[in-house]
């Protein structure tokens, strides 16, 4: 067993080599991703602030709603769908920009040349997103969820994307290894399922309306996909790469993951539709929505087994480890995420939670929760290796790790509980619908509450991160020891 | 299964067995291609194909020939005009986030005793309409029927203007920029300005006037009505 474990360890593990040439390699490829993905970075933390105050005013005013309702830009429908679009095509973009890209290069042991293209790829993605924002305020947004940016944008969008996935592929292709590591598949597939997504949903609910409800059916198998095919596998990615890389030892068990991939694979796709229970769409379909969610539980099960089982009994490097503490935050996460939204799927439960901000909280969970505290933990391990210098401050990151810990808690609970009352009122009619408002106010409240918290650790997230690209611009030598949060000596791996 | 245990096994099993067949590129690719191709095919494509063949209909068949009744009204009807203008407003104004646009059928959830409909609403309904609305969210009531719920054009405008006129305690933003607040002109009040109820007086001289989005905005919210059958969904 223990010769097996060995191998199979070296082999999804390479890069923990003790051979200073293979460090040496692997210092390359971190380089040649230096220009693309600094731009990534800090463009989705620019675009994470932006997000994260756009979120603070929408909350409020679902709360207090006259506040800022002089403006028409600042109209409550517009800020949501303002931050809704800046946080997953600016932030969640970026960062998966970001992650996947370096993860595909360092496990395909390839440099990415020609970075020039690359980065101009980025700059022109982020316009777009800036122009959809911009076209949002202005009023030009299409009230189809997830997909608000105007069309104007949409050639900017695809073709940017077009020609930064790209170059995940270019690296698979010429991979200078013949292993394939579990992070490669989920990546690979994340960056062609999301195009096709697109592509598919921009032409039958824009360019070329679909009838009827059929353009909401395409709406939710998109929204859903979003997250479960393009969003997820990057998570899982990161998760998959980051876990076994800072403890040192491998994933426990690589067939199991193989199993997971596919069940993934198989069973997100067709969930979307139990968006849509009780609506005007064939019942075939919900039914079938309803049976993959149930299945997810699969896929769920298995990747929560083997990230899990490879952490347990070394908890005490995940609370040392800046990026385990995320990356594990956010691997249970996960798991809860997708076990209460099978749970969701139900009818019974769906009849209690379906339109109210037990939903809400739900996308947050899967957003926030799962794949953007598995984003913050990578970039925490991402940074270094691109800068060659070290977190500037472990206080602001244990800062930045709590008050986002303990707010997405605070909100989760918050909109999981006040929906579930909420769903509860609207379904007893001897309730008034103006009670059932009043009755959400108190958990909304709460909720704002929790916004700030958030936003407190995102700024010292920020702050942490540009004080660190600004210190020293242009040293380049290794600057200081590991950012640990303990005082240990094994916080972080070797390079 | 001794032999499983054997590591020299498991070795072989890894290089035939599923992690050798994910080596090979073209494989994993067919599969990541057919995995989302079901989906697609089955929500996007099928309902395409099922839906897309639905036409207006009248509200009884024929019983002898099973066909659409000669010379009847057929619905949904068309959306017409100012409504029309109003939906896009509707839209600028994110509305959907709060509201939503579907009936679901008597005994799942509380639709039918809320009086948001006394039917189902079926896929037939939205055939008409180039951008669907049915919504996610009820943090405001559903709006399939609003225009027949409420007819008065003066409400809807108080309520846009400043729902805590019409709806203590409610938590819509007001749409106030959509109105122009004046001095009543010396030819007299505008026949459109809002009638305030005395609670909410306007000052003494001055009168609000729906801008021309407001009145679309209204016509719209008007022109929501379930109020015909359909052969596959009759009101109760």
């Amino acid at each position: 067993m223990s010769s097996y474990a060995t191998s199979v360890s070296s082999s999804i593990n390479p890069y923990s080599s003790s051979d200073a040439a293979v460090r040496a390699r692997l210092s390359k490829i971190d380089g040649s991703m230096k220009g693309p993905a600094l731009l990534f970075i800090v463009s989705a933390v620019l675009w994470l602030l932006a997000g994260t105050l756009l979120a603070l005013i929408a909350s409020l005013k679902l709360t207090f709603p006259t506040f800022l309702d002089h403006w028409e830009w600042l109209t409550f429908g517009r800020v949501r769908a303002a931050h809704l679009n800046a946080m997953i095509y600016g932030w969640s973009n970026n960062a998966a920009f970001a992650v996947g890209l370096w993860i595909m290069a360092r496990l395909c042991r390839t440099e990415i040349r020609h970075v020039g293209l690359l980065f101009i790829a980025g700059v022109f993605w982020n316009i777009a997103a800036t122009i959809g924002i911009v076209g949002i305020f202005k009023g030009d947004l299409t009230s189809v969820e997830w997909l608000e940016f105007p069309t104007y944008v949409t050639p900017l969008i695809a073709f940017s994307y077009a020609l930064i996935g790209v170059w995940g592929i270019i690296a698979f292709r010429y991979r200078n290894t013949s292993h394939i590591y579990v992070s490669q598949w989920f990546i690979l597939a994340a960056l062609f399922w999301l195009p096709w997504l697109y592509t598919v949903a921009q032409i039958m609910i824009f360019f070329e309306p679909a009838r009827g409800t059929v353009q909401s059916l395409t709406n939710w198998w998109f929204t859903h996909n979003f997250l479960g095919l393009w969003l997820t596998p990057i998570g899982l990615a990161a998760a998959y790469y980051f876990i076994p890389k800072v403890l040192g030892r491998p994933i426990y068990s690589y067939y199991l993951s193989i199993f997971g991939f596919w069940a993934l694979a198989l069973f997100t796709n067709w969930a979307g539709a139990h968006h849509l229970i009780g609506g005007p769409v064939p019942s075939w379909v919900i039914s079938a929505g309803v049976v993959a969610s149930m299945m997810m539980i699969i896929p769920v099960v298995i990747t929560a087994l083997n990230h899990h089982m490879t952490v347990v009994g070394h908890f005490r490097r995940v609370i040392e480890s800046p990026t385990l503490r995320f990356v594990v935050f956010g691997a249970v996460s996960y798991t809860l995420v997708s076990l209460i939204g099978s749970t969701m799927a139900l009818r019974s439960v769906n009849e209690i939670t379906h339109f109210t901000h037990f939903t809400v909280g739900h996308a947050h969970h899967g957003m926030y929760a799962f794949f953007t505290m598995i984003m913050f933990g990578s970039i925490y391990f991402i940074m270094p290796r691109l800068l060659h210098r070290e977190w500037p401050s472990a206080a602001l990151i244990k800062l930045h790790f709590w008050f986002t810990a303990i707010g997405i808690t605070l909100m989760l609970l918050a909109l999981h509980i006040g929906g579930w009352f909420q769903g509860l009122a609207m379904n007893n009619p001897d309730i008034e619908f103006l009670e059932v408002v009043r009755g959400t106010i108190p958990w909304l409240h709460a909720r704002s509450l929790s916004g700030i918290l958030i936003t407190i650790g995102h700024i010292a997230f920020a702050i942490n991160l540009f004080w660190m690209i600004l210190a020293r611009l242009g040293r380049t030598d290794w600057e200081g020891s590991p950012t640990p949060l303990t005082n240990s000596n094994s916080a972080e791996p070797a390079r | 299964m001794g032999g499983i245990s054997d590591p020299a096994h498991k070795f072989e099993l890894g290089r035939a067995g599923p992690i050798g067949l994910m080596k090979s590129l073209p494989l994993v690719f067919c599969g990541i291609f057919l995995t989302l191709a079901g989906s697609w095919a089955g929500i996007v494509l099928l309902n395409h194909i099922q839906l897309g063949s639905l036409e207006p209909t009248t509200q009884q068949l024929d019983p002898e020939t099973g066909g659409q009744m000669a010379g009847e009204e057929r619905f949904p009807r068309v959306p017409l005009g100012e409504a029309l203008q109003g939906k896009s407003v509707y839209i600028s104004m994110g509305c959907l986030y709060c509201h939503t646009q579907q009936v679901r059928r008597k005994g799942f959830g509380s639709d039918y005793e809320r009086n948001w409909g006394s039917r189902q609403s079926v896929p037939r309904d939205y055939i008409r309409q180039q951008r669907v609305l049915l919504g996610t969210m009820r943090t405001g009531p559903d709006l399939m029927t609003v225009g027949q719920r409420i007819s008065d054009r003066n409400w809807h405008h108080l309520h846009l203007y400043d729902p805590r006129i019409t709806s203590a305690g409610s938590t819509m933003p007001g749409f106030a920029f959509l109105y122009e607040q004046r001095p009543v002109e010396r030819a007299g009040a505008s026949p459109h300005a809002l009638l305030f109820p005395p609670s909410h007086a306007m000052e003494e001289g001055f009168e609000v006037v729906p801008t021309r989005r407001a009145q679309a905005l209204v016509s719209y919210l008007l022109s929501l009505k379930l109020d015909y059958d359909l052969p596959e969904a009759v009101r109760e």
